[in-house]
């Protein structure tokens, strides 16, 4: 991609300066980055934590472990520190944060202090929220619905909702940042079809960041007027709307499952061409499909109200615009596999993590379809279906390829190879954990099973029980990677500049890389993934 | 199990797209995985040989090709749900308060029920819904139905039972501490059973009169005579009969609109009429009150001139001219759950 080739250096970003105080105060695009990957990995398994608890609790029917009010908090709480604390923040704040000026060929992202600002931020809202949780927890579920979160809950709403509200200027901050920087500070010759997917990807999540997280913001505001001083607003009894609340929530939180899903498809967008040694098929359609999902997403939330008390006529047209923002993600999905076709596969974790990633989220985003058909939402929403649906997408595509992405870049960040025999095998063991997790919860949807339900009729219990078996399952595969890749940090062999032969600028520096990433700037007068052009400095062929 | 008019079509619908779905996920895998095994790396150095990286014909088709497969499962499913939302004229009329946590579920005749509901088999029920608290939602697995309950609206939804038997009712939206307690029957019964088990409810009187009691113990009646020389209009003959409103608009007078006029009076007058003389009750009546009182309007109709049905004991004219005090008696009726105020 690049004509310069990395030169020795003696020091790089990890040892540069010394000191807790260095990290503490850095700008440093790339520590800033870590500091977000220890932050989001401890959010991880903190909301782990409470999935395993609702698991186990639901191996019985009415219930092991705790009473429909601590199991109503784990619930609440384990939604509001995935989706804000773990899914928004995780690969754009960490993979994003780090690769995105390296990928450019810059030496930094636009504004390096609001970088480190929207760290403090989002650790602020983290702590905040997390005083809530200690406090006694909140039962509202992570959607915070009206009336109940506004004038019935007895719980810590406000506590929670404005550790969301702090933690919503961070994703701004962080948006804000990632389009100025890919707008004004790409190296010479890399025009934005020459642009790595990955960018293209992050530019349509940073818009979604920038134009949704205000709408978040409002809205909680409001619910915490209403819950503090009675400004009738969503309460039918103080003359509100509580309909009104679910608009504007989804208006947020909708744009939000995609701020989720394009950095995974970012990920894989990268993967996949690697190591499949093969530019990525339809460049241009991925590329703008990206920017299609950012921007018909932000006219389809009304579909999570097909049965809330919305006119036939609004239904249709949110039902419409579903399946019109499922087409760029068939798009993908299709241009990825065709990319493998006729490839030089490998095997390696990475790519086995991508592979997941491409079956389980065309599960999720074809059952999606079913949600988006009127007349069969109305018996699957709010039941297991929904709950399953969005973990195929959440948690096997964005988690999936937020594992892989950490292990292909591992070499880059720490400058260490990890194990690969016990990677692809902990890969294996998510894959099944998370199916038979999740896939029992379909069935349980048809069947007609409630979500957010402490307790249960007899006849779900096997499938609980073996969701609870696969979650186990799940959560080993989880932990291993934490294991190993802390082992590999110290132990792991030396990874070299490109241990993967990949293409992209952010390989042609040593690893780990210099402060300044690059010690020229380097000139780009290729397109992606360009294999062919570079198989002389890559050994290829 | 599915036990409705729509099942059948939902199991249809759902099925197709299991199919459809299934066969265009198994031919990408097949694609990923034959590529994974056929292609796999040979050698550390291999380089694939060149080949064209896109194709404008096979990428148009993958969009194009989704795109109607999408919109004739959207057209499908859009029909579906007209059918769901849409009820027959002929429907058995149910309402329904919802509150945290258990389904209160009355007809026009018969036992008032909790966390149960009795009806016929094969007969259209149509059930207006409201909530006395936070949003639940009415959901019947077998039936293929949820409505969302809201608190301040009425909101409605239909069913047709095609097989006698007892069904899972379920609240499906999230709405405080005992949500998963919130769990009732529905009982379809043979239409003999049915009108066995009316008669067994006709001892507590019906929901007209208790609302006709209502209409008395609040005063209505001091103003709403029924010879038209109230100061207040003559609901005689009001139930979905359009009314005109000062200002020149005009209103159906369904259930919404009655329920309206009680707990927002001065949103809307009538034509010809003073706007302060109706009453807020937004504090004295619960939604069951309200909706007692809907059917005893309900059972004033139809319009005036014609014979007037009404539930045994008394004759409206009975009270027409009554003079009487406001709210004689008025139990101080305060419905909200203290909340975090």
């Amino acid at each position: 991609m690049s004509t310069t080739v990395a030169v020795p250096v003696e020091t790089n970003y990890l040892t540069e300066k010394q000191g807790i105080l260095s990290w503490l105060l850095t700008t440093d695009h790339k520590r800033i980055g870590l500091l977000y990957f220890f932050s989001v990995t401890a959010f991880f398994f903190v909301g782990g934590f409470f999935a395993v608890l609702m698991r186990l609790h639901l191996l019985t029917p009415q219930g092991v472990i705790v009473g429909p009010e601590t199991y109503n908090k784990l619930f609440t709480m384990h939604g509001i520190i995935m989706v804000w604390f773990f899914l928004i923040p995780s690969i754009p704040a960490t993979l994003g944060n780090f690769l995105i000026p390296m990928m450019i060929g810059a030496k930094d992202l636009a504004f390096p202090k609001l970088n480190l600002a929207s760290w403090y931020v989002f650790m602020l809202g983290g702590a905040v929220t997390l005083w809530a949780l200690v406090r006694g927890g909140v039962d509202t579920g992570w959607t915070f619905y009206t009336p109940f979160s506004t004038t019935y809950s007895t719980t810590y709403v406000v506590g929670a909702a404005l550790g969301i509200f702090i933690s919503g200027f961070s994703s701004i901050m962080t948006g804000i940042n990632f389009i100025a920087t890919i707008h004004r500070m790409r190296a010479p010759g890399l025009t934005w079809f020459r642009l790595p997917i990955f960018i293209w990807s992050h530019y349509a999540t940073s818009m979604i960041f920038v134009l949704a997280t205000p709408v978040l913001a409002i809205t909680l505001l409001m619910v915490c007027f209403e819950r503090l001083f009675q400004v009738g607003i969503f309460d039918p009894a103080l003359g509100g709307d509580p309909v009104l609340f679910q608009h504007m929530f989804w208006f947020y939180s909708h744009p939000a499952v995609y701020v989720m899903i394009l950095p995974a498809m970012a990920v894989v967008s990268e993967i996949i061409p690697v190591f499949s040694r093969r530019p990525i098929f339809g460049y241009t359609a991925v590329a703008y499909s990206s920017v299609a999902i950012a921007v018909v997403g932000f006219l389809v939330w009304g579909h999570h109200l097909f049965v809330a008390g919305e006119s036939v006529y609004s239904a249709m047209a949110f039902s419409f615009m579903s399946y019109l923002v499922a087409i760029p993600s068939a798009i993908k999905v299709f241009n990825w596999s065709a990319t493998m076709v006729k490839g030089s596969i490998s095997w390696d974790t990475p790519m086995l993590y991508a592979i997941g990633f491409l079956g389980l989220f065309t599960i999720g985003g074809m059952t999606g379809l079913f949600l988006a058909a009127l007349g069969l939402d109305v018996h699957v929403t709010d039941t297991y279906f929904v709950v399953a649906h969005f973990h195929y997408i959440m948690v096997g595509g964005a988690v999936m390829a937020y594992l892989g992405g950490v292990h292909y870049w591992w070499p880059k960040i720490s400058g260490k190879m990890y194990p690969e025999g016990l990677a692809r095998l902990s890969a294996l063991i998510v894959f099944l954990g998370f199916n038979l997790t999740f896939f029992p919860q379909f069935v349980l949807g048809f069947l007609g099973m409630p979500r957010r339900y402490a307790a249960y009729p007899d006849e779900f219990q096997f499938l609980h029980v073996l969701s609870t078996a696969g979650a186990s399952i799940l959560g080993v595969g989880y932990v291993l990677p934490l294991c190993y890749l802390i082992w590999a940090w110290k132990y792991g062999k030396e990874a070299g500049p490109n241990p993967w032969r990949a293409t992209g600028l952010e390989w042609q520096t040593a690893s780990p890389p210099p402060a300044q990433n690059f010690d020229t700037t380097p000139i780009v007068t290729r397109p992606a993934y360009d294999f062919e052009g570079m198989k002389e400095e890559l050994h290829l062929g | 199990m599915s036990a409705s008019s729509v099942a059948g079509e939902f199991n249809w619908l759902f099925w197709t797209l299991v199919v459809v779905c299934g066969t265009v996920a198994t031919a990408i895998a097949c694609v990923v995985i034959y590529s994974a095994l056929r292609y796999h790396r040979k050698n550390e150095n291999e380089l694939p040989p060149p080949l064209p990286s896109n194709n404008i014909r096979l990428e148009a088709a993958w969009t194009i090709i989704p795109f109607f497969l999408f919109m004739g499962m959207f057209a499908w499913g859009a029909k579906l749900y007209f059918d769901i939302e849409r009820p027959p004229d002929d429907a058995l009329q149910v309402y329904v308060v919802a509150k945290q946590w258990m389904w209160k579920t009355q007809q026009l005749d018969g036992a008032r029920e909790i966390n149960q509901l009795h009806v016929p088999v094969g007969q259209p029920v149509k059930l207006l819904m409201t909530s006395q608290d936070v949003i639940h939602s009415f959901y019947v697995p077998a039936f293929r139905i949820k409505q969302d309950v809201l608190p301040g609206r009425y909101t409605s939804i239909w069913f047709q039972a095609t097989k006698p038997g007892k069904y899972h009712l379920f609240c499906a939206e999230y709405c405080g501490t005992k949500h998963s307690g919130m769990i009732g029957w529905i009982y379809v019964m043979e239409r003999q059973q049915y009108q066995h088990w009316l008669q067994e409810g006709a001892a507590e009187g019906s929901l007209a009169s208790d609302g006709e009691k209502l209409f008395h113990q609040f005063g209505c009646a001091n103003c709403h005579h029924f010879d038209g020389q109230g100061r207040c209009p003559n609901l005689q003959g009001l139930f979905h009969s359009t009314v005109h409103l000062a200002g020149g608009t005009t209103v159906l007078a369904d259930e919404a609109y009655i329920r309206r006029k009680l707990f927002d009076p001065r949103a809307t007058t009538v034509e010809g009429y003073d706007k302060d003389v109706m009453p807020d009750f937004s504090h004295q009546l619960t939604e069951e009150d309200v909706i007692q009182l809907i059917a005893y309007i309900r059972s004033l109709g139809p319009a005036p001139g014609s014979t007037i049905e009404s539930s045994p004991g008394s004759t409206p004219s009975q009270y027409g001219n009554q003079p009487g005090i406001a709210y004689p008696g008025a139990p101080p009726i305060l419905n909200r759950t203290p909340g975090m105020r």
